[in-house]
C-alpha cells in the first residue's frame, strides 16, 4: 500500500536550500498547488474529515441525548443537560472535544435485533445488525481513524528516523544490514505482515497500530538515509565536525533539521493509506472489539446483509452504502491531495 | 544480463532468511505450547505437548529453534492446520492453485485495461477518452477492495443474482467431489480451469470462470487505475522526446512512431510498477477471497488469523514471500529485455 515516493529530497522546493524567499503562502510551490482544482478538492475533503473528527461530540449530540450511552454518564451529564456538549461556553464542550472518555467510542445500540433497522428520524443513516447506529459509528469512526493514522505515522517517523539516521550516517555494514531489512519488508505485502503480527500479538486496536507501524517505518528510513548521505557531504557538516561535534550531535543538530521537512510532508500524506490498512484489518475481524466506532468494522457488518428479503433486493442498502462511501471519499481526498503535493514537490515533472 | 539474474537469485535467500527468521523471532512471543502446533502433523500428537517441546527444542534459545524450524520446513513439515484440519502444507497445496488462478486472471485486465486506456488517453490528450480515463483512474484508485467487493456483491449477487460467491456452484461442487473420489475427474494440475478443460468438462470450466468475474474486477480496479495513470503520463513524456520528433521527421507513419518509438519506451515505468502490482495483488487476495468466499491462500490466511491458527498464518506468509520474490525476478528479467540501456553491472 505504500509506494516509494519518486523524489530526490535534495531537489524539491520545500528543501531549505531551494526555499523561496517570499514565504510559503506566496511561493511558487503554493501557487502551483492553488491553481490545481483537483488538489483543492482533495484538500477540502481532507479538511472536512478533520472537522468531523474534531467536532464528533457536537455532531452526535442528538444521538447522545437519544441513546444516553455510557459516554453521557462519563462526561458527567444528566438527562436535561446533554445539549451542553454543543455549547462552547460550557466546560463539557471542550472536555468532550479534547479528551472524550473511552466509552464515547462505543457505538450506541438502538436495539439488539440482528436485522438492520432502516433510516428514520431517530436513526439518521439506519442501524446495522445488532442495532448499532451507523451515523454515530461513522462520525466517531472518523475520530478513531485519525487517532490510528496520527499515532502510527508518529511512531513510524521516529522508528524510520532512527534507522535512517544510523544507516545514512554510519554507512558500511550497519547500512547494509538495515537496508536489506527494508528490502525484505518492501518485498512482502504489508497487509500480510500486519496479519502475522496481529495474530501473534493478539487481536486489538493497539496491536493493529503496532502491526502497521512495524511496516510503515521502512520507506521513511530509506528516504532519510538518502537525504543524510547527501547532506553529510556538505561543508557545514564538516564544519560542525571540525568544531568537535560527535556523531549523534551532528545528526540531531545539523543533519536532521535540514532533511526532516520533506519527510514530514510525505509521511503526513500516508495517513490515508494507513487508515485504509487499519480498516482492512478490522474488516477481517482482527482489529477493534465489536461495537467500537471503526469504519472497517462498520462495513464488515454489511457482509451478513448482502441479500435483502425476497422481493426487496436493496432493502438493506444503507448498511453497505454509508460506511463504504465514507471510506471511498476519504481515500479519494487523500489521493487527490497527495498526488498534487507530490507533483508540486517534484521539480522534474 | 546473466550476472544480473544470478545477483537477483542471490537476493532470494536474503528474503527467505529475512522472512523466516522474522517469523521464528515473532513466534518467541508465543508460549512453547502454542508454538508446538507448527511442528506436529496431527492433532493427536499435541496430546503429549511436553514430548513435542522437547523433541523440537521449543524451550531452547531462538537460534536452536530457527535451525529446527528450517530443518522441518525443508522436510515439508509446516505443522498442523486447525482451520483446515490437515497438515498445513497439504492445505496450502490445495488452496494455492486457486489463488494463482485468481491472480493470473486479474493480471490480464490490469495490464490490458491499464495499458490500453493509458495509451488512448495520452494519444488523445484532453479529448473525451482522456477525460474518461482520468476520472476512471481517480475513482478506481480510491476504491478499497473491501468496499468495492461488498458493493459488487450487493448489486450482482444480492439484487441481480448474476454471480454467486465461492469457486463453483453447490451442484457442481458435489458432482466434482464425487467424481474426484471415484477417479473419473483427474486432477492433473490442481488448477480447476485447466483440469476441467482436460477432463472435457466445459460446464465446470464456465462455472469457474463465472465465479472469477467479481473477484477479478475487485482486485483489478485499484491496480489497473494505477497502471492507467503511469502509462498515460509516461507516454505523454515519451511523445515529447527528441527521438520521437526525429522519427516523425523521417516520415515514419504515425502508428509506427507511436507504437515502436514512443510506447515501447513508455512501457518501462509501467514494468517497474508491475512489481509493486504483484505484491499489492497478493495482499489484495486476502480481502477479496474473504469477501467472495473463494477457497484460496488469502481466505485461508484470513480465517486462520481470526481463529488463532498460528501454524497456518506463519506458513502462509512464508509461501506468499516466496511467490513475491519469484514474481519480482520475472519482472526484473522482463525489464532487462525491454530496456536495452540496462546492463546491470
Amino acid at each position: 500500500m505504500t509506494t516509494e515516493p519518486l523524489l530526490d529530497p535534495s531537489e524539491h522546493d520545500l528543501h531549505p536550500a531551494n526555499a523561496q524567499p517570499s514565504g510559503f503562502w506566496r511561493s511558487k510551490t503554493f501557487k502551483r498547488f492553488r491553481r490545481n482544482p483537483l488538489a483543492i478538492t482533495g484538500a477540502l475533503i481532507v479538511l472536512f474529515y478533520i472537522l468531523v473528527a474534531v467536532f464528533a461530540p457536537q455532531l452526535t449530540v442528538t444521538q447522545l441525548s437519544t441513546f444516553r450511552n455510557t459516554c453521557v454518564r462519563d462526561l458527567g451529564l444528566g438527562f436535561d443537560n446533554v445539549h451542553n456538549i454543543a455549547n462552547p461556553l460550557k466546560g463539557v464542550f471542550w472536555h468532550a472535544m479534547v479528551a472524550p472518555p473511552a466509552s464515547c467510542f462505543d457505538i450506541p445500540r438502538a436495539s439488539y435485533s440482528s436485522v438492520p433497522a432502516p433510516m428514520s428520524s431517530k436513526l439518521w443513516l439506519g442501524a446495522s445488525s445488532g442495532g448499532y447506529d451507523i451515523y454515530y459509528g461513522l462520525v466517531w469512526g472518523t475520530r478513531s481513524a485519525f487517532y490510528v493514522g496520527l499515532l502510527v505515522i508518529g511512531f513510524a517517523l521516529v522508528a524510520g528516523g532512527i534507522v535512517g539516521s544510523i544507516a545514512g550516517y554510519l554507512g558500511g555494514i550497519a547500512d547494509n544490514i538495515l537496508m536489506r531489512l527494508v528490502d525484505v519488508i518492501f518485498s512482502m505485502p504489508s497487509l500480510i505482515i500486519a496479519i502475522v503480527i496481529v495474530t501473534i500479538l493478539g487481536q486489538s486496536l493497539t496491536n493493529v497500530m503496532i502491526a502497521i507501524a512495524a511496516v510503515a517505518w521502512a520507506p521513511y528510513s530509506r528516504i532519510l538515509r538518502g537525504d543524510i548521505q547527501a547532506i553529510k557531504e556538505r561543508d557545514f557538516v564538516d564544519g560542525a565536525r571540525a568544531l568537535g561535534a560527535r556523531g549523534p550531535r551532528v545528526v540531531l543538530r545539523h543533519i536532521l533539521p535540514n532533511s526532516i521537512g520533506p519527510l514530514l510532508v510525505i509521511a503526513s500524506l500516508d495517513i490515508g493509506s494507513i487508515v485504509l490498512t487499519a480498516a482492512a484489518l478490522s474488516f477481517l475481524g482482527l482489529g477493534a472489539p465489536v461495537g467500537y466506532a471503526d469504519w472497517g468494522q462498520m462495513i464488515s457488518f454489511a457482509r451478513d446483509w448482502i441479500q435483502g428479503p425476497p422481493g426487496q433486493p436493496f432493502a438493506y442498502w444503507f448498511v453497505s452504502f454509508w460506511p463504504g462511501i465514507v471510506i471511498v471519499i476519504f481515500v479519494l481526498g487523500w489521493n487527490l491531495l497527495g498526488d498534487a503535493v507530490r507533483d508540486v514537490l517534484d521539480v522534474r515533472s | 544480463m546473466f550476472t544480473f539474474i544470478i545477483r537477483r537469485l542471490l537476493f532470494l535467500p536474503v528474503v527467505f532468511v529475512g522472512v523466516t527468521l522474522g517469523i521464528v523471532l515473532l513466534m518467541q512471543l508465543l508460549s512453547p505450547t502454542q508454538r508446538a502446533a507448527s511442528y506436529v502433523t496431527s492433532p493427536q500428537q499435541l496430546a503429549n505437548v511436553e514430548a513435542i517441546i522437547k523433541r523440537y527444542h521449543l524451550a531452547d534459545p531462538w537460534y536452536v529453534q530457527y535451525w529446527t524450524w528450517l530443518r522441518e520446513a525443508a522436510k515439508g513439515n509446516f505443522g498442523y492446520s486447525k482451520v483446515a484440519k490437515m497438515p498445513v502444507l497439504k492445505a496450502i497445496g490445495e488452496r494455492f492453485p486457486s489463488t494463482v488462478e485468481l491472480a493470473l486472471a486479474a493480471l490480464l485486465p490490469i495490464v490490458g485495461v491499464g495499458i490500453w486506456f493509458g495509451t488512448a488517453a495520452a494519444l488523445n490528450r484532453d479529448k473525451l477518452i482522456d477525460q474518461v480515463t482520468r476520472v476512471m483512474s481517480i475513482v478506481g484508485w480510491s476504491l478499497p477492495t473491501f468496499v468495492l467487493g461488498i458493493w459488487l456483491l450487493v448489486i450482482f449477487y444480492g439484487a441481480l443474482n448474476w454471480f454467486t460467491p465461492g469457486q463453483i456452484t453447490g451442484k457442481h461442487a458435489i458432482e466434482l467431489a464425487n467424481e474426484i473420489a471415484n477417479g473419473t475427474f483427474h486432477r492433473y494440475t490442481h488448477f480447476l480451469t485447466i483440469d476441467s478443460l482436460l477432463n472435457g468438462r466445459f460446464d465446470i470450466f464456465l462455472d469457474d470462470l463465472k465465479h472469477l468475474v467479481l473477484p477479478v474486477i475487485t482486485l483489478a480496479a485499484v491496480s489497473s487505475a494505477q497502471i492507467m495513470r503511469v502509462m498515460r503520463s509516461s507516454l505523454l513524456d515519451a511523445l515529447g522526446q527528441d527521438y520521437v520528433r526525429t522519427a516523425r521527421s523521417k516520415g515514419l507513419a504515425e502508428v509506427v512512431v507511436n507504437n515502436k518509438h514512443a510506447r515501447k519506451n513508455a512501457l518501462i515505468p509501467v514494468l517497474t510498477l508491475s512489481g509493486f502490482t504483484i505484491i499489492g495483488l497478493l495482499g489484495g487476495v486476502v480481502i477479496t477471497e474473504t469477501i467472495f468466499n473463494y477457497p484460496g491462500m488469502g481466505s485461508f490466511i484470513a480465517n486462520a488469523a481470526t481463529q488463532l491458527d498460528y501454524s497456518s498464518v506463519l506458513a502462509g506468509a512464508v509461501f506468499i514471500a516466496i511467490i513475491v520474490v519469484l514474481a519480482n525476478l520475472v519482472v526484473d528479467v522482463l525489464y532487462g529485455l525491454v530496456d536495452p540501456r540496462i546492463r546491470y553491472n
